[in-house]
């Protein structure tokens, strides 16, 4: 059995000397492939008397064993060798870019109404909307605007042509027509807030043609002026995040109210720079009032046994103060860089609870 | 409505602070504008005694002149020709803040000589405009004391005044309510008749019918003879040019003088122009009237005017025509006091597009009872000031009605106001404000005043009562509110809001355009139909309601692409109209794509917008709406702003809810913006209504046991055959086994014949009760094949 000692020190030695799995397979194939060199002694066996073979294939089953797991060691090194080197050969240039991926924004207007929104639902109210294209009685003589009354020079109007039946349509001045159509709709008790868009005819540095605002109505048997100064100095606090904002109600004048009021923040503007919150001025953010008898009237409610109050603001006005947004006149440019800058992310969903902005 | 502190003070006994009163008339509704004061910066300048004044040793028309300031001698180098010694002048010296130029006084050089202050003129000062020379102090005036010890500077208050309070449009008004506040008493107004002299030589008729003598119920005048209209005194010139009113002359000024302190307009005619009698009456149409304004106006019935006997001399509450003013060469003058419609005066000012101080406070309704005392004080004060004599005065007409009486239950301004207020407080408050208040068995009856017409009811008295009172104390309560607030939003808005989050989040970016675009754009999208245009557009350019939001979004992206920005995508969730009554418009979500889908990027290549981005985004914010987008049929038909062979419809029945598709070239040249671009309209209000379910629970969830399993098939199939075809009938062709199919490859070119295209499919099996047979997935695949050839003649292909 030199023979075998033989054989099995050349198949380690090859087995040793392989550099790669080709190699190794090689190896193995010499050694114990069908043609390899213990196989044939294993061939062998067939032709040995039965202690022969006993001993001989003793012996045989060791080194054929010693070989398969030399083989099996030598394996495993050199396949984590391949790995290595493959793993080496597809490095990538980590640096590079990953693939652009789009990503849109929310308009600060939407936002904002949705913000605006969040709060008076809050305090139980419901959300309606109307025409743009209104009527002269929605838009004026049911809100106590009598045609030539000089209030009517508070809104530049955007008017239609002479319909066939008389009259011209107009595009409504104010969100106030939905508190008509509102009245005229539901019975008391009524909270309703009205978002949508309003036209003026009107443009310059602080006017656009068109603007957005958010009308607010309050109809039942005890609301009264208390009501209107708690409700909106609450909607102030909760809508610019300021909880010790300064409000100031002024006396004011609206047809469609009486009392009516004019709403101011306190503000500081140190440095330049306009800061919502305690400071030396103020800004108007909203006007409001009671209801007027005559718009109750109007709208077939007994004003002897129902009160409220209304009041309106101008969305882009609040939407400017409390995101710092320096002109109006952008809001409507449609320029990229803009609404990148200031709109809001799809996941910006304004809340109470998780809290208005990020 | 403007007025300086002096001239309140006329009316106001007061000890107020301009700082106070500043406070007070923002508190009661008279909100500041703004306060110009003149003294703010006059702090340090101070009297100055020019000693000597000898010629500048370089130049002749200066003068070197060495002025004592109080605390030294100066040498001061002056080119004011009344640079004299002996003279009181106002001295600035080296750090004092120049108003009129803004800046802070340094020394200078002068020709080679230093020159150690400035004597200054009043318009340097920053008041008036007077530069003839420097400013010439009284002689006794203390050398060395600061300018403000010596001379009282009147401060001028603009205030913003509502359209109700006309009485406001008068200082005197003002001081009421001021004086209400607390702000001091108003002092008294006394009217003495003037007798007249004289028969007046000209007349006064109301020539009206019944219907029409509203128009002007009450007319009172008098001729005043022999004046002199010179230049007004310097108090009253101050005042008017104080609020930017140019001084002209004196009669004039009077009547300016009377607008803006008693918010009585007058009217003064020279009356050697006046041929006969003055009436009032409506204008006859065709005549015509040469205003004040050099102006030529066209007259027509629904006017009052002025007129003698040669036709109209006025525009009634307007303004005075040319032919009949008063010059400096007046010498008899026709005094008007009326009273005219507050309607018919905003309507013919409107219509002639004449804004007067005189139509802005006729048509908010002057005080009906002060037609003849004005006229009365206003006599005086031309006789005052011009000479003369009055003649009687020729009063037409009567006092239009004006008296109400009003109960105020005083628990109506707890219950209305929300602030308890002492009935003595009311009272008094209502006394203040001129009402005449008498016990009542329900509480207080109320006579408002004549010049306040805006009072009509009890929350009109309420009103005054808190508003008097302050805002300020009136305790905020927080509105009563629902224990567990529900949801506020309808299933349109929630619908809409939805949609919204989702375009965003497909990186299309939010914006906001006019509801109005050009004629041109609007029939491009097929709107531009002559009802739908505004009668009076703030441009051309934006002159009809858009019939669509495409065409906004595709000049914004033009727009964009000028500014380098030219792969963008855009939305708006907002109307379009589609006739011109209240509610003929739809909401709709509409979203663009333009240039690349995809830009340059190493690892993949470039890639321009196509319809079928338009289509995912459309079938997004349906899906996102709560639709199925499987269940809408997808049509080839769309309007005619997209491309013809590129554009689709979804449709629910035969009912479009959504366009899709590349924009018509044609329709992108017309709005100068280059393509591609593509675009969706999706009609939110179109969508079938979310049904409101008694549970949110969902289906119970059915996952197949066995593994599902993909088959592959080619079709060969005519060119014209439509994808979705070969889709649905693969997918009917075993409803139970066939989960999915999907379109995997397209193929038209030389490998198939002429007129034909090979579409590859992959169809995904899932069984639900057993491993399937080859025999049994055999047996689908030959079911599969004879679907689609029954339904679009396709064939396997080989």
């Amino acid at each position: 059995m030199q023979d075998l000692d033989q054989l099995r020190a050349q198949a380690l030695a090859s087995v040793a000397a392989a550099t790669s799995l080709d190699q190794l397979d090689a190896a193995r194939v010499a050694a114990l492939g069908k043609k390899g060199t213990v196989t044939g002694l294993m061939k062998s066996l067939g032709g040995m008397g039965p202690d022969e073979r006993k001993a001989a294939g003793a012996a045989l089953n060791a080194a054929r064993d010693e070989i398969e797991a030399a083989i099996t060691a030598a394996k495993t090194v050199l396949e984590a060798k391949a790995l290595d080197e493959r793993l080496a050969r597809e490095r990538i240039d980590v640096t590079l870019s990953s693939r652009p991926e789009a990503s849109g924004r929310i308009h600060p207007i939407s936002q904002t109404i949705e913000e605006i929104t969040a709060i008076f639902a809050q305090m139980g109210f419901t959300v309606a909307e109307g025409p743009d294209i209104e009527d002269d009685f929605h838009n004026f003589s049911a809100l106590n605007i009598p045609p030539e009354h000089p209030a009517r020079q508070m809104h530049d109007t955007f008017y239609f042509g002479e319909r066939p039946e008389g009259g011209r349509h107009l595009l409504r001045t104010h969100t106030s027509p939905v508190q008509i159509r509102t009245m005229l709709s539901e019975k008391p008790p009524i909270r309703v807030l009205v978002p949508g868009r309003t036209y003026r005819c009107d443009s310059d540095m602080t006017h656009t043609p068109m603007f957005h605002q958010v009308e607010g109505l309050v109809i039942d048997e005890t609301t009264h002026m208390g009501h209107l100064k708690g409700c909106l100095i609450e909607f102030v606090r909760a809508f610019f995040e300021v909880d010790d904002v300064p409000v100031r109600f002024r006396p004011s004048f609206f047809p469609f109210t009486e009392p009516s009021a004019e709403v101011d923040i306190g503000c500081s503007r140190e440095g330049g720079e306009l800061k919502i919150g305690p400071g030396a001025g103020w800004l108007e953010i909203l006007g409001c009032g009671m209801v007027h008898p005559n718009v109750l009237r109007n709208c077939g409610i007994d004003p002897d046994r129902y009160q409220g109050f209304a009041f309106g603001m101008g969305v882009e006005r609040v939407a400017m103060l409390k995101y710092g947004i320096p002109d109006l006149r952008t809001f409507f440019d449609s320029d990229l860089r803009w609404l990148r800058h200031y709109g809001f992310s799809a996941l910006d969903v304004p809340t109470l609870s998780g809290g208005l902005t990020r | 409505m403007k007025f300086t502190l002096s001239w309140l003070k006329s009316h106001l006994d007061t000890t107020a602070t301009l700082g106070q009163i500043e406070i007070g008339l923002t508190a009661i509704g008279l909100e500041v504008e703004g306060i110009i004061d003149p003294s703010k910066h006059l702090g340090g300048f101070v009297v100055g005694h020019v000693l000597e004044a000898e010629k500048h040793p370089n130049a002749d028309k200066l003068r070197l002149c060495k002025v004592e300031s109080g605390s030294g001698i100066l040498q001061v180098v002056c080119g004011a020709p009344n640079a004299r010694a002996g003279l009181k002048v106002i001295l600035a010296q080296p750090g004092t803040f120049i108003p009129h130029n803004g800046e802070v006084l340094k020394k200078g050089n002068v020709r080679g000589v230093e020159s150690q202050g400035m004597m200054c003129s009043w318009r340097e000062l920053g008041i008036g405009e007077d530069h003839d020379g420097i400013a010439e102090l009284d002689a006794d005036a203390k050398v060395g004391a600061s300018l403000l010890d010596i001379m009282s500077f009147d401060p001028m208050i603009e205030i913003s005044v509502t359209p109700n309070r006309v009485d406001c449009l008068g200082v005197r008004g003002v001081a009421r309510d001021l004086a209400a506040f607390g702000l001091g008493t108003l002092k008294p107004l006394l009217v003495e008749p003037v007798p007249g002299s004289f028969k007046s030589p000209i007349g006064v008729r109301l020539d009206f019918t019944p219907e029409t003598q509203a128009a002007c119920p009450l007319f009172a005048g008098r001729m005043i003879r022999g004046v002199t209209n010179g230049e007004s005194p310097q108090w009253l010139k101050d005042r008017l040019t104080a609020i930017g009113l140019r001084p002209i002359s004196a009669l004039v000024d009077i009547t300016n003088f009377f607008t803006y302190d008693l918010c009585r307009p007058l009217h003064v005619f020279d009356a050697a122009k006046v041929t006969g009698d003055i009436r009032a009456r409506l204008a006859m149409s065709g005549e015509t009237l040469v205003a004040l304004n050099g102006k030529t106006y066209e007259l027509d019935e629904s006017m009052t005017v002025i007129a003698d006997e040669a036709g109209p001399e006025a525009l009634a509450g307007i303004m005075g025509g040319e032919h009949s003013g008063c010059t400096e060469a007046t010498t008899d003058v026709f005094l008007e006091a009326a009273y005219f419609d507050p309607i018919r005066t905003a309507a013919t000012g409107r219509r002639l597009e004449i804004l007067s101080d005189a139509r802005f406070r006729f048509e908010r309704g002057v005080d009906p009872a002060f037609v003849v005392p004005s006229m009365e004080l206003a006599t005086r004060m031309i006789l005052d000031l011009c000479g003369g004599e009055a003649s009687e005065p020729v009063i037409a007409g009567t006092e239009p009605d004006w008296q109400k009486s009003i109960v105020l239950r005083p628990g109506r301004v707890a219950e209305l106001g929300g602030v308890e207020v002492p009935l003595a407080r009311m009272e008094a408050i209502l006394n203040d404000l001129g009402c005449a208040v008498a016990e009542h068995a329900d509480g207080l009856l109320v006579n408002p005043p004549s010049w306040r017409g805006d009072i009509t009811a009890e929350h009109d008295l309420v009103e005054e009562v808190i508003r008097i009172n302050g805002y300020d104390n009136i305790p905020s309560l927080p509105l009563p509110r629902p224990p567990m607030p529900k949801p506020v939003l309808t299933p349109g808005q929630r619908r809409a809001a939805w949609v919204r989050r989702q375009l965003a989040s497909r990186g299309l970016v939010e914006t906001v355009t006019w509801s109005f675009l050009p004629e041109a754009q609007a029939k491009l999208f097929g709107g531009g139909a002559p009802e739908m245009h505004l009668a009076n557009p703030i441009s051309s350019d934006l002159d009809v309601m858009r019939p669509s939001v495409l065409p906004n979004l595709v000049t914004a992206s033009g727009r964009n692409a000028d500014r380098g920005m030219k792969d963008l995508g855009l939305f708006e969730i907002g109307p379009q109209f589609d006739g011109p009554e209240p509610g003929q418009q739809r909401q709709v979500a509409a979203g663009i794509r333009a240039g690349r889908a995809r830009g340059r990027h190493w690892a993949e290549p470039a890639r321009a917008v196509d319809a079928f981005d338009a289509k995912a985004d459309a079938m997004a914010a349906i899906a996102a709406a709560g639709g199925n987008p499987d269940s809408f049929q997808v049509g080839t038909e769309a309007p005619g702003w997209y491309h013809p062979g590129r554009s689709g419809s979804l449709k629910l029945g035969n009912k479009p809810v959504a366009f899709f598709g590349e924009l018509h070239p044609g329709v992108l040249n017309s709005l100068d913006v280059k393509g591609p671009v593509v675009g969706f309209e999706l009609f939110l209000e179109a969508l079938p209504p979310t049904k409101a379910k008694a549970t949110k629970a969902k289906p119970l969830l059915k996952a197949s046991a066995f593994q599902p399993l993909d088959r592959d098939f080619a079709f060969i199939l005519d060119a014209s055959v439509a994808a979705d075809a070969v889709v649905r009938a693969a997918k009917g062709a075993d409803k139970a086994l066939v989960a999915e199919v999907a379109v995997f490859d397209l193929y038209e070119g030389d490998k198939v014949a002429a007129g034909k295209k090979s579409l590859a499919i992959t169809v995904t099996l899932q069984p639900t009760e057993k491993t399937l047979t080859d025999e049994e997935i055999e047996a689908v695949g030959a079911k599969i094949v004879a679907a689609v050839a029954k339904a679009t003649g396709g064939e396997l292909r080989g």
